[in-house]
């Protein structure tokens, strides 16, 4: 896609509003288009919807997917010999997967964007990585798993790359220490979920004594604190607690999903996540879908432009956001900003017949 | 049976088989009494599914119900009915009880194992009216437990019975009839079930705003009220008579009033949008698709489709479709359809429209406002009938 191609060459969040919004028309255009004429349970969709493909619409008014729909269907807007990989959200046992197949241009633009989001905060000169995660998250390449192929996309930006975790999942300190004391003087860019660096590292280390210095270390974690909210950790204890135990200073969560990979939305120095050139974010009111202001939470639409091989250009997540500002962060970088509140509870469905036993 | 997989909510670990006459003395009066209490209380009051059940049992309610059963007949109760009730619904279980002991029976009741407040507020309740001396009998010869999925339990159960109902989806029952019952026991089955609506446009074009606000509130409580949820909520509409599209317009919009107060949580709201999403991607005679906010989505169909009862809403999600007369739809109405529910129709013309074209759905029919009521005839079942027995008498 053109507009696509033109965005990877420019830094990454460097379009205000105005010029973000005019190539956001032309390229959400574009791609709605296009999934409508080669994905037929997308066409089927957008004409029930009464939506004209021909017609010019805000960015606002482009018809999204809730994410639940790449569970329960294949959607695909390329051959299927085309399909270069599928990846797969990680569920848990028993639950269904999202199923998201990319063809090698959709794959490729995945690859590149990462690389630009994640350089504005890591720089342009790769780093040595350390993966706070087991080796074996990644060694059967057939299954992309949404923490397999975001460790594969992550080691990108990084060399001699060494995994902190053991098999079982215990904290390997001789190879780490091996490759600090390599690095020694070095930054470090430091990898990992969320909630495994919690559990595996943090946990780990607040109980012995045994230091490890992550003080060089930038940190990008994402997978969110879906899990840490019931301990009552939030991103400000997350990353108070993890200075406490190594010594890291630069925490940055992402937020992101498997549906858009690639386009991550980045916490800025100031705490903000933000939306890069690649992606947009809408908060969106659960009672009637109109836009948010400002502070008010609401269900959080995603937009991404690197979609071609799948209709997964405008989704709508579970999640509860809020919209902080827009081309107006401290930190410099354009794009909106906004926090995420967490998923949207579930509820208690009330009815009078349901499988007893299963 | 003691069992340490089984909590015991209510009652004697083994209920004393004792059978009474249906609506005996004692069981309105103790039904009676749990309807004032419950009535009073301040927690229970809380709950609108409390508050209709304690209607349902009270006095008036029940004498009504007992002069309908009476026929001049001897009846007893059959023995011991064993109740597998719904797992996801709070209530249920309380009406399937009281099912048995109006009938005359001793009570094994398995609630959902889901910890609901109402469940537990109710069975309070019963244990309190219960240690009146006066109804010693019931007390005997009643059991309320909840336990987890168990084939052993509901084996054993199942082998004592004499009756045992089964409320559950297919699934579900087909598991359960894994576990005999008696030769002689009788089964009440409450499957999944589909229920549909009938509405006379020519009726609502002439009713008065107060009137057509009535019809709205009435319907909200037909649907809304459990999520549309419940077997005989209406998930499809058809629409007889003229001016058909203002008739919608007017019902809809104050449909839309009337939902005003329903409580459309995020997670209904994503739920009932990738509904609409699912349909539109798998259907291809939907007609019209009309979003009146997030509160009410309304798919107009083309056509009903052979499997009508696919047309399923959640959470304000409504199918409609214009026909000239009932008899269009005759082949569409399996077994599995339970409650047609009408506005603005004669009732006659409908049981007409059942028994001509033999059917072998619609067990209820009621007008608008009445499809949740609960009532001792369910999915076709005379449920006292069925838990009782007759003794016949020659001279």
């Amino acid at each position: 896609m053109f507009i696509l191609d033109e965005i990877l060459s420019m830094s990454p969040y460097c379009l205000d509003k105005g010029e973000k919004d005019k190539k956001y028309r032309e390229g959400l255009k574009e791609l709605t288009k296009k999934h409508y004429e080669s994905c037929f349970m997308y066409k089927n969709m957008l004409d029930n919807f009464s939506f004209d493909i021909n017609r010019e619409y805000d960015v606002n008014e482009y018809p999204f997917l809730p994410v639940r729909l790449f569970k329960e269907y294949d959607l695909c807007s390329v051959l299927k010999e085309n399909i270069a990989k599928t990846m797969t959200s990680s569920g848990t046992t028993g639950q269904q997967v999202s199923k998201i197949y990319l063809d090698k241009t959709t794959s490729a633009n995945q690859t590149k964007t990462l690389v630009k989001i994640t350089s504005d905060f890591l720089g342009k000169k790769r780093l040595p990585m350390l993966i706070i995660d087991s080796k074996s998250v990644v060694k059967d390449r057939k299954l992309f798993s949404a923490r397999g192929s975001g460790i594969l996309g992550f080691s990108m930006m990084g060399y001699d790359t060494t995994y902190a975790l053991d098999e079982n999942m215990q904290l390997d300190y001789n190879t780490i220490e091996a490759f600090l004391e390599m690095h020694k003087g070095d930054d470090i860019f430091v990898f990992g979920f969320t909630f495994i660096i919690w559990e595996y590292l943090y946990k780990v280390l607040a109980k012995t004594c045994r230091k490890l210095d992550l003080s060089r270390g930038i940190l990008i974690h994402g997978g969110g604190f879906k899990k840490l909210i019931e301990e009552a950790v939030d991103n400000d204890t997350y990353k108070a607690e993890l200075a406490k135990v190594c010594g890291i200073k630069k925490v940055y969560n992402y937020y992101g999903m498997v549906e858009q990979t690639g386009s991550i939305f980045m916490e800025c120095e100031c705490g903000r996540l933000h939306a890069s050139n690649f992606s947009d974010v809408i908060i969106r009111n659960p009672k009637d879908f109109s836009i948010c202001k400002k502070g008010e939470k609401g269900l959080i639409e995603l937009v991404s432009l690197l979609p071609e091989s799948y209709p997964g250009h405008c989704i709508l997540s579970e999640d509860i956001g809020e919209l902080i500002g827009e081309d107006d962060c401290p930190c410099g970088r354009c794009g909106k900003t906004f926090k995420v509140h967490g998923r949207i509870k579930t509820a208690e469905v009330r009815g009078c017949s349901d499988t007893y036993e299963k | 049976m003691k069992n340490d997989k089984i909590k015991y909510l209510v009652g004697a670990h083994t209920p004393r088989v004792f059978p009474l006459e249906p609506y005996s003395n004692e069981v309105c009066e103790f039904l009676d009494d749990l309807s004032g209490v419950l009535r009073k209380d301040i927690t229970a009051k809380k709950y609108s599914d409390i508050m209709t059940l304690a209607f349902w049992c009270r006095k008036a309610s029940i004498n009504k119900m007992k002069h309908e059963f009476e026929d001049g007949k001897y009846h007893l109760g059959r023995g011991l009915v064993f109740h597998i009730t719904p797992s996801n619904v709070p209530i249920n279980f309380a009406f399937s009880y009281f099912f048995g002991i109006l009938s005359g029976n001793a009570n094994i009741v398995r609630t959902p194992s889901k910890d609901f407040v109402q469940v537990k507020i109710i069975c309070d309740t019963i244990q309190n009216v219960l240690k009146n001396s006066k109804y010693k009998i019931i007390k005997e010869s009643t059991l309320i437990i909840s336990y987890e999925k168990d084939k052993g339990i509901t084996d054993y159960y199942s082998s004592i019975c004499d009756a045992r109902i089964i409320w559950g989806g297919n699934e579900a029952i087909r598991n359960i009839r894994q576990s005999p019952v008696k030769e002689k026991s009788v089964e009440i089955v409450f499957a999944d079930r589909y229920s549909l609506a009938l509405i006379n446009s020519n009726a609502i074009i002439q009713t008065s705003n107060h009137e057509i606000q009535d019809i709205a509130n009435k319907f909200y409580n037909d649907t809304y009220l459990m999520d549309q949820n419940a077997c005989s909520t209406p998930h499809l509409i058809l629409w007889i008579g003229e001016d058909k599209q203002g008739a919608k317009n007017k019902f809809w919009e104050n449909i839309v009033k009337a939902a005003g107060k329903y409580d459309l949580a995020p997670i209904k709201v994503v739920d009932k949008y990738t509904q609409l999403c699912e349909l539109s991607i798998e259907h291809d005679d939907i007609a019209k698709i009309t979003k009146h906010r997030n509160l009410l989505y309304v798919v107009d169909m083309k056509q009903i489709p052979d499997d009508m009862c696919s047309l399923r809403g959640k959470f304000g999600l409504f199918f409609q479709h214009d026909i000239e007369d009932m008899e269009q739809i005759a082949s569409k109405i399996t077994d599995k359809v339970q409650t047609l529910t009408y506005y603005g129709i004669n009732k006659e013309e409908l049981i007409d429209f059942v028994i001509q074209n033999h059917l072998q759905g619609i067990d209820r029919i009621v007008p608008i406002g009445e499809a949740l009521n609960m009532g001792v005839h369910w999915d076709g079942y005379d449920i006292i009938g069925m838990l009782s027995r007759q003794i016949s008498v020659s001279s």
